[in-house]
Parts: C-alpha cells; structure tokens; sequence
C-alpha cells in the first residue's frame, strides 16, 4: 500500500502572530513557521502503517513557495520515504490545492490519502473533504483511530457526543484528529537522513490548474482582547458565580 | 533514575560548534571558507537549543560590521541583508526624576561613537548568517541542546546532546530518545553569556586562573511598533541614572529602525546590592519617565525577552583554549561595556578560533589545542577594543554616578589621547554573587503597579516570549541543596530570585499567605526565558542551569 500525506507549512502554534499595518493578512516575516500538527499527526501515522508492514511507501507533498520544503524535511526526518513540492506564489485556496494535489493522486496513484484535518493558520477544514470529493473516493474525517483490515479500512472518528466506526474500501481520504497519535522526536541522524533524501520540486503552473483565488480578503482582525478574570477560593464558589451569571 | 539508559549513537566530525549565535556561525563560515581554500574538507556541525536558529538571540542591538565585514565583504548587498537602517543620530541622556540632561556630542569619547553602525535584530542576523553556512555545508540543527561535555583522557572530544522525553523524574516516556555522542576533533562553545557547557570547560580546566572574575549585566527587553509620528528612523539613545540609585550600575538603550520599530531595553549590572531590587520593575518604571514615554504613546508592544551579557571585559576574559578546543564570543566574555556591543567580537572571535582549528587541521598533525587564538587576540581587533575601556565598569562600581561615569570617561579620553590609562588595568573585585547586602541593611525598593498600556507585569511579558518547554520532563534548574532558599535566602536576603529573574520562574508561596507560615520554594522552569541570571546572581550560588530539552525555551521573532 502506498501513502500520500500532504503537508502544509503553518506559523509554528507556539509564535504570535501579528497583523499586518493594512489588516490585509498575517505578516509573515520573521515569524516561525512549522509543519501544520495536524500533518505531522498523518505523516507519524502513515509512518507507522509502513513501519507495521501495511505500507510499502510514503509520500509527502507540499505546496507553496520554497520554504514549505521544511514542511517536507519535518516529515522526512519523521520517517517518510520521498517528498513532493510544489511551487505555488502567493495565497492558494483549499479549492486550488485540492485541485493539485488530485493531479498528484493521478501521477502518484496512492492507495490511501491521509490529510491534516485542518491547518491551525487558516483553520478552513476543507482540503481534505475536497480532495476526496473531486476524487469521488470514501472519506473519513477527524480520525481518532486508522486500522487497514485486509483491503477495508477501520476508521474511528470523534464526533459530537461521542465516537463513530466508519469500513472504508480503498483508495480512501482520511483526515486525522489530535488524539490518533503522538508525533515522535524525530532523532538527529534521522534528521540528517532526511536531508539526503529525495524532493522533487514542480511548478504549480505545469498542472494545467487555474490559481486565481475565487475569494477576496476584506479585512483580518485581532480578537476583542480578553477581560480580566476573578480569582474564586474553590469550586463551590465557582459554581455560585457561574449560576450568578446565569451559564449553571 | 532507575534502570540505565541505552548507550548513544555516535557520530563523528572534524569539528563540533555549540550554539548557533554570531560565534558560533562565524566560526563555522570561516571554518568551510578556509577548508573550501585549502581544497580540504573539514566537516562541521552545528547544534543549537532553540527551536530555531534566533529563537533564543536577544540583543540590542546596533552592530559595528567590522566583524561582518570581514566575514563576508558583500553581506551588504545580499538581497536578504538582515541590517539595513544606518545609526543617524546618537544621544545620551543622564536622568533624574524629572529631568533630562543630554551629553553634548564633543564630550563623547570616540571609542563609543556609533556612527557608521547599523541597527536591527541579532536573531535576524544569526538566521542571515545560518543561511550562509548552510550554503557552505554546514550541518546546523537546531532543537539540539548539547548536554554534556565528553571528556577523555583530559581532553574535551566532543558533546552529547540531550536526552528527549523523560518525565520529571527522568524516567523515560513512551517517546522516549537518547541524545546522540557528536565526536570531534576541536569542540568549540558559543553558548553567549554564562554557557553551562562553558562553565563546566572553565572550571575543570582552570581557564580562569590568574584572570579577574567574569562580571554580568541583565539586560530586558522589548520591542515596540510606534506611532509613525513618533518614530526616528535611525535614533540610537542611552540613559544611566534614573530609575537606578547613584551605586547602582545600568541604564537603557532605545533604538529605532526598519519600519515603526523601537527596540527599548534595560540593563542592570549584577553587581547590585539591594536584594529588593528587581531589574524588570526597573525596566518598567524607566519607560514611565517623562522624556521617555512619548516615545511608546499609542504604539503597540510586540515581543519581550531576557537575556545576561558578559561585562569583566579585558581582565576577565579566561584562557581561551582547552585541550580539544575553545571559548567562543559571550561564552569567554568580548562586550564592550560602555559602547554595550559585543556581536561584533563574538564575530571576530569566532574567526580567530577558525582560523586557528583550520591551520592545526590542515597542518597534519593537529595538536591539541588551536593555541594560536589564545596567543593572539589580545593584540587583535578584539584587543584593541577591550583594552581602552577595561577600567570604565570598575570606575563605575567604585565611585558610582556621576563620579563613576565621569572618571570613566575620563578614562576613555586618556587611553584614545594618550594611549594609556592612569588607573593601570583596575580589578573587578567580586563576583556578582557576593555583592548582595542581607535585606536587614538595606531600604527596601517598592514598585509602582503597571497600567498594562506602558507599563505591564512579569506573566503577561513572559507570554510575549512565546515560550515553552514540554512539560513533562526533569527541572532544568537544579538546586544543590534544596533546603537553601528557604532556610537562608529567605531570612538574609528576601530570596532575590524572586525579583532578579524576568520571567517569575521563582516564587515563594506561604501555606497561609497572611500568616506567612510554611513558607515553600516553588520553580516554575516552564516560563524560563534561558537568561542565565539565576546561575550567577543567587547568593549562595545553589542554582545550576542546565539545558532542558532542545526546543524548549523563548520562540524570539526577531529579538
Ligand atoms: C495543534 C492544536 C490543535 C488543537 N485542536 C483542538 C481540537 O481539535 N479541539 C479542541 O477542543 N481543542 C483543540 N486544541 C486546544 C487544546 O486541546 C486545548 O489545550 C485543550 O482543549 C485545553 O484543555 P485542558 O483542560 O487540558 O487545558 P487547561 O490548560 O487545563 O485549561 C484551559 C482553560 O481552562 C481554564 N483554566 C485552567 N485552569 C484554571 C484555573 N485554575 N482557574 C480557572 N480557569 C482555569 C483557562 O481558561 C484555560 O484557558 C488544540 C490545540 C493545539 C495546539
Ligand atoms: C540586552 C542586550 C543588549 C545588547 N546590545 C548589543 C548591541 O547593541 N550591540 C552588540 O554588538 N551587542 C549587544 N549585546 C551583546 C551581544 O548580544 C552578545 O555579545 C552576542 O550575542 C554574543 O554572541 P554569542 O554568539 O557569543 O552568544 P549568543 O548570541 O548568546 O548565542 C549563543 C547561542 O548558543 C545557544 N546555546 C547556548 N547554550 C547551548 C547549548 N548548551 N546547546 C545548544 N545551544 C546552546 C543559544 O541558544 C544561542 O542561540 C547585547 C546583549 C544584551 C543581552
Ligand atoms: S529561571 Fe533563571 S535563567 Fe530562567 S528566566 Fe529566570 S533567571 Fe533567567
């Protein structure tokens, strides 16, 4: 079985992010930019089924400008085989990238696609569902657990209230939640195995796939900053106040 | 700790450089410069604690490319030249509570003069400077502490970075990873201020013998986009005086550069003795003094950050050679104090220590020390940078302000006239550790509350650094003798920690906090912004900082 894991490069979750002086975005200088969690919990995954004998290869894939090559290196030093860039200039919609990384399942021919189930930048959640749509494959999302049982595929999902079993014919698209695993250390000598290891680098353009993005940006906005808390002694004080504001 | 751990992996280089700062990088340029010259190939890597290479610089900082000039002619004109706003303007200000006095320009001694300098960040610079030796091959990796010193026979052979994914009882956890052996032939340490692996080096081989002890200065932070009416592309301004008293050494830089940036920061010597002194309320309070604030009034604070700086200078830099390699940049100590720069002889001294690991390298038969730096720095440019002003932070510590400033300037003026000094080469006397007086004999300090616009606490500060360490693994500051805080920091001295560290890692918390009963010291190691000061200025010297896991630690924007 062979795996595709595309990757995103997002602003690391621990960095603050500012606002550019226009409101137009997020001003990316300088500001560190990690491998999205959620992609790095599909590649620990994939690396996983591989390292169980259920999968023979897995393939990463990015799309962005140069630097998403870190997105790439973080998950080859993890333990992925080979990775894919795609170079991509500006802001990509999850339409386009979807549109992409379908042409990539063409040339690839995956058995499975494991996604991210959201990238904390953006948080749009739609990549993956996309993916599979123009693919007309099964889809799993929020994944909480991936077992292959001979050619089906056992997926666990957290949904609201509680957890759903979904059997899945391949090829199928699985999208991972937080719990699926814990991403391991990835170890120097594996970090610098990773650097030896093969990326191919192509041009968005050669795909034939329209990049205009469809929707415009008004404004990005800072949340309304937090007000300031009270100190309660102990529960039963907290559950006063809290019918005191009517939420009990 | 119960069962051993499993033996480490080894690899092996020609040369190991720990820390990834303007030392470190430099030295690692220079070393594949050299090697590419000599048609050699001398392999070097390159481990740094931050998440990122700049994720744990913090300086001014105004740099003097003497250093990068040198190191790479063209960084000007390189399309990602991390310096581009020039000094244009240079004051200094003494202040009183009130008032304002600026120093008239002639009366400066060229030594400290900034023109021709340039303004920026030094994590941007160090990111600048990583790509370079990327370009050259070197391997850097950042998210690596190195841990531990490996010795044998006498002779340093390399470093073993740390383990990842142990508990807080240093039992591993499921995601357990042993640290690696890097073996090399010269191990060189750039770890800035108060290096732990540095420490280690001078003390086992007695590097500081006959040398004057090393002095530091705390330095605090922050960086501020202002209102553009208010902004002075290029301004550089100092302080001393107020908010310190007349014995208390420090005083403020405000640099403004790029678009709308003002790098405001405070630096308190820690060689103060009141243990009610906190550096960071100081900190505070200066940017309330009535010729200061304007400059923050509707602006917004960005980032905060701490970090030591080394301020013994030229009688207290330690022998800079150790068998199996050498002291680079902040870990020997290379600040200039009065000009408060000392990237640009970390550069240096990074290209020195090459140029002296390369030469035993190709020479064939390297011995074991690359004694050529050791020999030659003091006649170098680094020298003749850190000699003229050796006797300004004794002159200050003796006669305080404004005899100290004076004689120090004074000083200056003879050693740039007459090319000596009639104070000879004056002693530190001691270290910082020793200078606390008991709380008992002293006038405790009390601080304003902060309006949380200019002015703002230690906690909300702390998250600005975007910092964090996993929680689950052993503290990284270890006490010798866990008993000491409470049974004699506390009654002496008020326990100091809580005030001197930026980051309220330290906190004493009482059982009743009215009563003030059952007193327990508490450290909260994940807020540690890895400034070092706790390492020098606890009075009985019962804290050792130690890395914690690679990763760990502030996440610096461009600080
Ligand atoms: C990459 C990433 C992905 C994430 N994805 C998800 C997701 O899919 N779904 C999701 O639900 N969350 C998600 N989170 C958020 C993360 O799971 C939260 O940290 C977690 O939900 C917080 O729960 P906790 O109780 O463990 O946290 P805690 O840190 O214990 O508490 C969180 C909140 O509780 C309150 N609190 C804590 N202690 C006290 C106290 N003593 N007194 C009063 N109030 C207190 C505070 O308001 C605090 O903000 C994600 C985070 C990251 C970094
Ligand atoms: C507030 C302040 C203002 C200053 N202003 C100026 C100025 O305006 N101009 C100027 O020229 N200089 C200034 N300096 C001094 C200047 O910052 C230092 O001289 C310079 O940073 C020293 O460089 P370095 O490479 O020796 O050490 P550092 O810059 O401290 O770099 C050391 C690196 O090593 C890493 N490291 C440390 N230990 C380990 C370990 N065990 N394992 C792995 N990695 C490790 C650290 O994370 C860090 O990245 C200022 C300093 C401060 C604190
Ligand atoms: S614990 Fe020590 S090193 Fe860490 S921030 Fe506080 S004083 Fe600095």
């Amino acid at each position: 079985m062979k795996i595709l894991v595309p990757v995103k490069l997002a602003i690391d979750s621990n960095a603050k992010p500012r606002l550019k002086a226009d409101r137009s975005g997020i001003d990316l200088a300088n500001v560190k930019l990690s491998i999205n969690p959620f992609c790095e919990i599909a590649v620990e995954e994939a690396v996983r089924l591989r390292e169980a004998g259920k999968a023979t290869e897995v393939v990463v894939v990015s799309v962005g400008v140069g630097k998403a090559t870190d997105a790439i290196r973080s998950a080859l030093a993890i333990g992925a085989d080979r990775g894919i860039l795609i170079e991509a200039e500006g802001r990509v919609e999850p339409l386009t990238i979807a549109k992409l990384l379908a042409k990539v399942v063409e040339e690839e021919k995956p058995d499975l696609v494991l996604t991210g189930k959201q990238a904390i930048d953006d948080d749009s959640n739609q990549t993956g569902q996309m993916l599979a749509a123009l693919l007309d494959w099964p889809q799993a999302t929020f994944a909480s657990q991936v077992e292959l049982d001979g050619a089906e595929l056992v997926v666990t999902r957290e949904v609201d209230g509680g957890h759903q079993t979904l059997r899945l014919s391949l090829p199928a698209l699985v999208t991972t939640d937080l719990r699926l695993n814990e991403p391991r250390y990835p170890s120097l000598p594996n970090i610098m195995k990773a650097k030896k290891k093969p990326v191919e680098t192509k041009s968005a353009e050669t795909y034939g796939v329209d990049l205009t993005p469809r929707l415009s940006v008004v404004e990005v906005r800072e949340p309304a900053a937090r007000k300031a808390g009270i100190k309660v002694a102990d529960a039963q004080e907290l559950v006063s106040k809290l019918k005191a504001v009517g939420v009990l | 700790m119960s069962e051993p751990l499993p033996q480490r992996e080894t690899m092996e280089f020609d040369v190991v450089i720990v820390g990834a700062g303007p030392a470190g990088l430099a030295a690692a340029i220079r070393i594949r410069q050299a090697a590419a010259k000599n048609e050699r190939d001398i392999s070097v890597v390159v481990v740094e604690k931050g998440s990122e290479v700049g994720a744990h610089i913090l300086s001014g900082v105004v740099v003097d490319p003497i250093g990068l000039d040198s190191l790479l002619p063209e960084w000007r004109n390189h399309p990602d030249c991390p310096l581009t706003t020039s000094v244009r303007e240079d004051r200094f200000l003494y202040l009183t509570q009130t008032g304002a006095h600026r120093l008239p320009t002639a009366m400066m001694p060229k030594l400290i003069d900034n023109h021709g300098n340039f303004i920026g960040s030094l994590g941007n610079v160090t990111r600048f400077l990583a790509a370079r030796a990327e370009e050259l091959g070197v391997e850097i990796f950042p998210g690596f502490a190195a841990s531990e010193l490996l010795i044998e026979d006498g002779k340093v052979v390399g470093v073993a970075t740390g383990d990842m994914g142990l508990d807080r009882q240093g039992n591993p956890r499921g995601d357990f990873v042993r640290g690696m052996e890097l073996r090399a032939t010269y191990t060189l340490l750039g770890e800035g201020a108060r290096g732990s692996l540095s420490k280690q080096a001078i003390a086992r081989f007695g590097l500081d013998k006959g040398r004057d002890f090393q002095k530091f200065g705390i330095g605090i932070k922050e960086l501020w986009q202002v209102d553009p009416a208010r902004f002075q592309e290029g301004l550089v301004q100092h302080s001393f005086g107020w908010p310190l008293d007349r014995h208390t050494g420090g005083g403020s830089f405000l640099y403004h550069f790029d678009e709308n940036l003002v790098a405001v920061g405070f630096v308190v010597h820690l060689n103060y003795a009141n243990p009610t002194l906190s550096p960071f309320e100081e900190f505070q309070r200066f940017k309330t003094h009535p010729a200061i604030r304007d400059t923050f009034e509707g602006g917004k604070r960005l980032a905060y950050g701490a970090r030591a700086l080394t301020e013994g200078g030229w009688q207290s830099v330690p022998r800079l050679t150790f068998p199996g390699g050498a002291l680079l940049g902040c870990s020997a100590g290379f600040v200039n104090v009065p000009r408060i720069k000392g990237s640009h002889n970390a550069i240096l001294s990074g290209i020195q220590a090459a140029d002296a690991v390369v030469g035993e390298l190709v020479s064939g038969r390297p011995s074991s020390e690359p004694r050529a730096y050791e020999e030659g720095w003091r006649q170098s440019a680094i020298g003749r940078d850190l000699q003229p002003v050796r006797n300004v932070k004794p002159l200050w510590a003796r006669y305080g302000i404004p005899l100290g400033i004076m004689l120090g300037g004074a000083d200056m003026w003879c050693n740039q006239l007459l090319g000596k000094s009639p104070f000879g080469t004056l002693s530190h006397g001691k270290p910082d550790s020793a200078c606390l007086k008991p709380i008992a004999e002293v006038t405790p300090i009390t601080y304003p509350k902060p309006d949380g616009v200019l002015t703002f606490d230690r906690l909300s500060s702390v998250f600005l650094s975007s910092t964090n360490h996993a929680e689950d693994q052993p503290c990284h500051l270890r006490l010798a003798n866990p008993a000491l805080p409470i049974e004699m920091n506390l009654p002496v001295y008020g326990e100091p920690a809580r005030l001197y560290c930026p980051a309220g890692v330290y906190e004493v918390v009482y059982d009743d906090e009215v009563a003030k009963s059952k007193p327990r010291f508490v450290i909260n190691a994940q807020n540690c912004v890895h400034c070092k000061t706790c390492d020098i200025k606890d009075p009985a010297q019962n804290i050792t900082w130690v890395p914690p896991e690679g990763g760990g630690g502030p996440n610096y924007p461009n600080m």
